[in-house]
């Protein structure tokens, strides 16, 4: 058992990571589909949209053959609406409660419509959203993510001018950073990122951290007001034996490399075993056996009932050969000569229902070694504690607190995604961005 | 099993579908393809006067993606001598002698033309003729088709022609470019007229290209008025069908039924107000000649269903169910009904009712369904929220007269009853 790199030609690379939701390939075949969908009223499929798209009304201008109507629509409720469209879990969300469903069809496509009328719009680079008139206010971002970026977009939009201090080297947060190839690409990331900038009235840095190259307090005294959207930290350490052995990886970390270098370049084990069952777990062991490993098994504490994943991510998943242990918990990794040799597990049961309302793991007792030469870890990240120096802005578990006027405790401090819901959907970050902008034109007075 | 044999005008054919006067009865090669498909007949392609035809010739009309829900044309009569299709005609007769054979006509308006079509016509042994007075397009303009159709007098002038010489039974086919059809259908009745067919194409124009902004069909930079046809126009065929089904004097004589047949539900429409025979064209056109079997089996499916033996019985079964509307029965009152096990939660009843109709739906707001029922005390009866409804007896109209007896609107009148 190795960790090695270079395990496939580069031609079986390019096939393991190409889109995983082909768009349409004609204007017709858009069309077609848009007309199965009956124009609902008060549209489940639009109540179930964080962003609240006007789905029907989108998919309207569709059928009408109005692409450029159907993308101003998409893009005023979400200016991420290509990535959404990608990375959304739509079956969760808007597909899920397509009233098809309950005549048990298949529901009205929607995020392929949506891709399609919003990469239209990009790969045309229609101009659909123009920079308000000046009204003198100066707005620090912090963070260019989906929430940092809705946030500057919404407020360009209104007159304020933009400022984004981004920690990386690139634009896209988590978008780009943090998910699968074969859903969205980095380029693809980046077009999207410059589409939005386009509107102007948005000034990027890149490689500006907050609590390193400046503080809270030296934006305040040049802007009128900052939004937060810095993201989220390292991942979860697990808390167990071995964790610091050669093999043990993080789930973002190992993404990252995927999107960030030659892929032939990435090891992978013959055998991997990732724990958690989030987006990013799934993300991570995918793209674990698309780089060629032999085995890759997926542990998850709790039952079917409880996963955090969509139906769909679990099949794609499941289709490229994962193994998936249900209720099976990590207590140890075993090692030999500093190196991963397998992980201990606890054989869990279902106990009462915590805070969530999901039952919770408890142990049965049983445990049992799985052998593997790579372990990956995807429990979630940490909090990135106090980078705010001065007040306590978090809570216990270090996210961040809001009123009900999207605003810290810090007068004029705003913020927004995973740093404040702890790590949700990319559609939550757009939402939250698109709250704490309005809040913002608020609290400045407009 | 049903017995779909039909007789019109003691023309005999397998099934009374027969190809009605267009592109697909235009030459031999189609004829004998249809006939070998199964169609019990054919109108030959309109033959007579000379011309020549411009390209392109047809456009459609789409609704929701739905494919052309309707369909026009601006060709013009069978553009090849009259002579080729006369023996090509003979040809297929000769194959096909179980099938029905109809030749349109139409020539220039004056006695003679008119008797030496007729006589060379009916000399091949066809078994009828159909004078076109229903050409939209083309021929109007040179005072054929349509022009004749228009105009009762000259109407009857051409059928009188006519009858002088025809041996053969004469269908009269009546164009729907006017207000009122019995007039002319009246005029041709009185003139001699066997039968009458209808309806022929309606004038159109079915869309622009919005880049070029020549309407279609584009012949160059220009377009012109075409004859729509297609599912679309059945409606306003069955509506010139039963007027003229229902006339005292056009009543009186077999009528076939053309304007959008395109399932063999259509056709018992068309059947039972008045049609004894039926024409099709347009669906032929979008699918080609293998409906006959759908349209066959279908009608036949029916029949036997709801135990009808023959087509002749079921002829004009609906027309005394078409009455004018003073004679409706003001107590008859219906209201919707939602089912809420079948209802799929769109709100399309809501929101088409609230916005244009009578309020009569409430809404009971939910995550992410909301629950639509009937306030019948504001529901008129309408029946839009059915209409609208994407599920099939989800909605039904449920009947709740208003009072016992039946009462009309010149009853209440005459009793002097308050609005």
């Amino acid at each position: 058992m190795t960790i090695q790199k270079n395990r496939l030609s580069e031609e079986t690379y390019q096939a393991n990571f190409q889109d995983i939701h082909p768009p349409y390939r004609s204007e017709e075949s858009a069309v077609r589909e848009a007309h199965r969908c009956i124009n609902c009223f008060d549209a489940p499929c639009t109540k179930w949209c964080p962003s609240g798209i006007d789905i029907p009304g989108f998919i309207r201008r569709i059928a009408s053959g109005d692409d450029k109507g159907a993308a101003r629509t998409i893009f005023t409720s979400n200016i991420m609406g290509v990535a959404c469209s990608k990375v959304c879990p739509v079956e969760r969300l808007c597909e899920g409660v397509c009233v098809f469903t309950l005549l048990k069809e298949k529901p009205v496509a929607i995020a392929r419509l949506q891709r399609y009328a919003a990469e239209k719009a990009l790969r045309r680079n229609w101009k659909l959203f123009e920079k308000g008139r000046s009204n003198g206010k100066r707005v620090a971002v912090i963070g260019a993510g989906p929430a940092g970026l809705a946030c500057a977009h919404t407020l360009a939009l209104n007159g304020v001018a933009v400022t984004i201090f981004e920690k990386e080297a690139r634009p896209g947060g988590l978008m780009t950073y943090g998910i699968a190839a074969y859903k969205v690409t980095t380029e693809a990331c980046h077009e999207e990122v410059d589409y939005i900038l386009s509107i102007g009235g948005i000034e990027l840095f890149c490689e500006k951290e907050l609590g390193k190259d400046f503080t809270i307090k030296d934006l305040q005294s040049k802007y009128d007001a900052v939004f937060l959207s810095p993201g989220m930290g390292k991942t979860r350490r697990l808390g167990i034996p071995g964790e610091t052995l050669k093999g043990v990886y993080d789930a973002l970390s190992f993404i990252r490399r995927i999107r960030t270098e030659d892929r032939a370049q990435i090891e992978v084990g013959d055998k991997v075993v990732v724990i958690g069952l989030g987006m990013t777990a799934i993300d991570a062991a995918t793209q674990a056996r698309r780089l060629g490993a032999g085995e890759v098994t997926l542990v998850y504490r709790r039952s079917e009932v409880e996963k955090p994943c969509s139906d769909r991510e679990l099949e794609i998943a499941l289709l490229d050969g994962c193994r998936l242990l249900w209720l099976t918990a990590p207590v140890g990794i075993q090692g030999k000569e500093g190196k991963v040799t397998g992980l201990v597990c606890s054989r869990m049961k279902l106990g009462k229902k915590d805070s969530t309302g999901r039952r919770l793991p408890v142990v049965t007792g049983e445990t049992f070694e799985l052998e593997c030469d790579m372990v990956i870890k995807a429990v979630g990240q940490e909090p990135l504690g106090d980078l705010f120096s001065g007040k306590d802005i978090t809570d216990k578990n270090g996210k961040i607190v809001l009123d009900d006027h999207f605003m810290t405790c810090i007068p004029g401090v705003f913020a927004g995604g995973d740093a404040v819901n702890g790590g949700k959907e990319v559609v939550h970050a757009v939402q939250a961005g698109k709250e704490g902008a309005k809040a913002i034109l608020g609290y400045l007075g407009r | 099993m049903a017995d779909l044999r039909s007789t019109f005008l003691g023309i005999t054919s397998p099934n009374p579908f027969w190809l009605a006067s267009a592109p697909p009865t235009d030459k031999k090669i189609n004829v004998l393809r249809a006939f070998e498909a199964g169609w019990g007949g054919v109108v030959w392609k309109t033959i007579g006067a000379q011309i020549r035809n411009v390209s392109s010739r047809y456009s459609g009309f789409s609704y929701r993606g739905a494919g052309p829900v309707g369909f026009n044309n601006i060709e013009l009569i069978s553009d090849r001598p009259a002579e080729v299709n006369l023996k090509e005609i003979r040809e297929v007769m000769k194959a096909f002698p179980d099938r029905a054979m109809v030749v349109s006509l139409m020539t220039e308006n004056n006695r003679e033309s008119w008797h030496e079509l007729v006589k060379k016509t009916q000399d091949t042994g066809v078994h009828g003729i159909e004078l076109n007075f229903g050409c939209p397009h083309g021929m109007v303009e040179r005072g054929m088709g349509a022009a004749v159709g228009q105009v009762p007098d000259i109407a009857a002038q051409i059928v009188e022609w006519v009858m002088e010489t025809a041996t053969i039974p004469v269908i009269t086919k009546l164009t729907p470019n006017v207000h009122s059809v019995v007039p002319v259908g009246r005029a041709v009745v009185e003139a001699g007229s066997n039968g009458i067919s209808l309806i022929n194409t309606i004038q159109s124009v079915t869309g622009i290209n919005l880049d070029t902004l020549v309407p279609r069909p584009e012949v160059g930079d220009h377009s012109t008025f075409g004859g729509y046809c297609g599912a679309a126009v059945k409606p306003i065929a069955l509506k010139f069908l039963t007027s003229l089904a229902q006339d005292e004097v056009t009543g009186k004589i077999p009528i076939s039924g053309i304007g959008g047949i395109s399932t063999w539900r259509d056709a018992v429409e068309f059947i039972l107000l008045g049609a004894s025979n039926l024409q099709v064209c347009t669906a032929a056109m979008l699918n080609g000649f293998r409906i006959i079997d759908d349209l066959c089996e279908g009608l036949r499916n029916w029949m036997d269903e709801k135990g009808y033996k023959t087509i002749d019985e079921m002829v004009g079964l609906s027309l005394p169910r078409i009455t004018r509307w003073e004679e409706l029965d003001l107590n008859f009152h219906v209201v919707a009904r939602i089912d809420q096990e079948k209802c799929i939660r769109c709100g399309k009843c809501y929101i088409a009712c609230e916005d244009t109709s009578h309020q009569a739906v409430s809404l009971e707001a939910g995550r992410p369904y909301n629950v639509y029922t009937i306030k019948e005390e504001d529901c008129v009866g309408c029946n839009l929220c059915k209409i609208v409804c994407p599920v099939p007896d989800c909605i039904t109209m449920t009947e709740q007269r208003k009072g016992a007896e039946y009462l009309n609107w010149s009853e209440f009148q005459r009793r002097n009853m308050p609005l």
